[in-house]
């Protein structure tokens, strides 16, 4: 039975050029906060970002450190598995090329691990090439808890739950590990132009 | 008691009747096809599908006492809100969604609490309870029940009238008004906070049921623990930040 | 707990869909800090899916996906969970 429409009903979504709107996608105004857990809320003087995992030595960074990192200023579109996407938004981060500068590893994957214990795993290819931020501002302030304040993981070419909010480092591996939701159904690569959304995808 | 679950998919709704509760408040009478009845407390998912395939989801509880033919529900207009918007100033009878449930078996009324029940409303949580309120008073049933309803102003006060009527054979209904009080008001007009709950809601309530948004249950639960109720006794229904 | 954080109550629909039966009576072991709790009185996140967590240690007691038609569990979090009759 195909599903009744409610006359008159539409939503707040709006309009946008069909090129920038992957299959199944929405667009909207509005900035919906999705979430696993409560919001963390670490002190800045005890927050740190290291790379870990396939590598000869821990990299770390205090806040004072990522923060003296040279940042670049992205706008982006961004698109979440539950079917909005939001055009335009403009963040402020490190490239993680940056912090993955001179560090050798032999590691083709990724785990991004955050304060709350969410994770999320990638191909270290879509991290690097200036794909991927450790975002700390959005829209021109610093970047609010609930959206992933102090610090979130900002992978815009894969679907938002790729993004991991309050992430506090990367592990790198040698095999492709499946993080919290990419274990229980999402799908482990996560690309919105070919809705890869769950297993099977 | 086995809870009703009927059947578990979404059946089709239609709206018979709207009718204005408050300025931001109104009530839908759905006419649902193979309706199960429900229990006072349950509540429904409602799927609103758009032209063009889009959808969206709600939760509403129920706010009819079981027994009638139609299907009540009350709904606050959430500014900037998706669907609260339709639900309150477009849809008219006729309109159709589709309407999953009822379900839930926590948050119901017990018709044997072992004792007086405590009702505690912030807001739009005022709706499961009315459901429990009009069941008790179908019912006939004699159990001490008192429901205390926080309300921004008297304006936004639901059911106003409907709780006054029901009020006597051991109901009673105060209300606190947080934002704004008419001249002569004469109930409370603060925030539910320890010393009020401590004034009207003792340990010897058998039973409670808190509902609205999540950040009054959570100060409304841990204040009833503090006063000595029973952690397991309090029945909890959050409606998440802006109370449905 | 956050002004956004739910209870068990807002996944009801779901997870009678889900389980054939209602869920929210049901009675969950946490298998972190063994706290017996009534599904109804879980503390429920909305993710990209539904993290249901103990609302005593915030431990994950479940998380649940669904496609509309397929749904996947992780009840790993959960020592027991106990049917009523």
């Amino acid at each position: 039975m195909p599903p009744i429409v409610s006359r008159g009903f539409r939503g707040k979504r709006r309009d946008a050029p069909a090129d920038r709107v992957p299959p199944g996608q929405y667009v909207t105004d509005d900035f919906p906060v999705l979430s696993a857990g409560p919001t963390p809320r670490t002190p800045l003087a005890d927050w740190d970002f290291t790379i870990a995992g396939e590598v000869d030595e821990l990299h770390r960074w205090t806040w004072e450190e990522l923060r003296a990192l040279p940042s670049e200023s992205v706008t982006v579109d961004i698109h979440c598995v539950t079917k909005w996407s939001k055009l335009d938004t403009a963040w402020e981060g490190v490239s993680v090329d940056t912090l993955l500068d001179r560090i050798e590893t032999s590691a083709e994957y990724a785990t991004a691990f955050c304060d709350g214990g969410y994770t999320t795993n990638l191909p270290l290819d879509d991290l690097t090439g200036g794909k991927a931020w450790i975002a700390y501002r959005f829209g021109g302030e610093p970047l609010d808890p609930e959206h992933g304040g102090p610090a979130r993981l900002l992978v815009p070419h894969l679907y938002f739950w790729k993004s991991a909010k309050w992430v506090r480092g990367l592990r790198l591996t040698a095999t492709d590990e499946p993080g919290f939701w990419e274990s229980n159904g999402y799908h482990i690569y996560g690309d919105p132009w070919k809705e890869q959304r769950y297993w099977g995808d | 008691m086995t809870a009703l679950v009927g059947r578990l998919t979404w059946r089709v709704a239609e709206i018979a009747e709207v009718r204005t509760e408050t300025p931001t408040v109104k009530t839908l009478a759905l006419d649902v096809e193979d309706w199960p009845g429900h229990r006072a407390g349950q509540h429904v998912d409602i799927r609103l599908t758009a032209e063009d395939g889009y959808q969206a989801e709600r939760s509403y509880s129920i706010a009819s006492a079981p027994g009638g033919d139609r299907v009540e529900l009350t709904v606050e207009l959430i500014e900037d809100g998706e669907v609260s918007p339709y639900l309150t100033d477009e849809a008219r009878p006729g309109d159709l969604m589709e309407l999953r449930g009822p379900v839930g078996g926590y948050f119901v009324w017990d018709p044997d609490p072992g004792g007086p029940v405590l009702l505690v409303a912030g807001g739009s949580g005022v709706v499961p309870l009315m459901a429990m309120a009009r069941q008790r008073a179908a019912d006939g049933d004699p159990v001490p029940t008192r429901l205390l309803y926080s309300s921004r102003s008297l304006e936004d006060v639901i059911y106003r009238d409907e709780l006054e009527r029901l009020e006597g054979d051991g109901f009673d209904v105060l209300h606190t008004l947080t934002r704004s009080q008419p001249d002569g008001w004469t109930g409370y007009s603060r925030r539910v906070d320890p010393e009020l709950l401590a004034e009207v809601a003792p340990p010897e309530f058998a039973l409670a049921f808190v509902c609205g948004p999540t950040p009054f249950v959570e100060a409304v639960a841990t204040a009833l623990v503090a006063l000595g109720h029973e952690p397991s006794r309090i029945r909890t229904e959050r409606f998440g930040p802006t109370g449905g | 707990m956050d002004e956004l954080t739910l209870d068990g109550n807002a996944v009801a629909g779901l997870l009678a869909e889900v389980f054939a039966a209602e869920m929210t009576t049901a009675r969950g072991t946490c298998d972190h800090c063994g706290a017996v709790e009534a599904v109804g009185a879980v503390l429920v996140y909305r993710g990209a899916g539904f993290v249901l967590r103990c609302p005593h240690c915030e431990s994950v007691v479940a998380k649940l996906v669904t496609d509309g038609s397929r749904a996947w569990i992780d009840l790993r979090g959960l020592r027991t969970l106990e049917l009523p009759g």
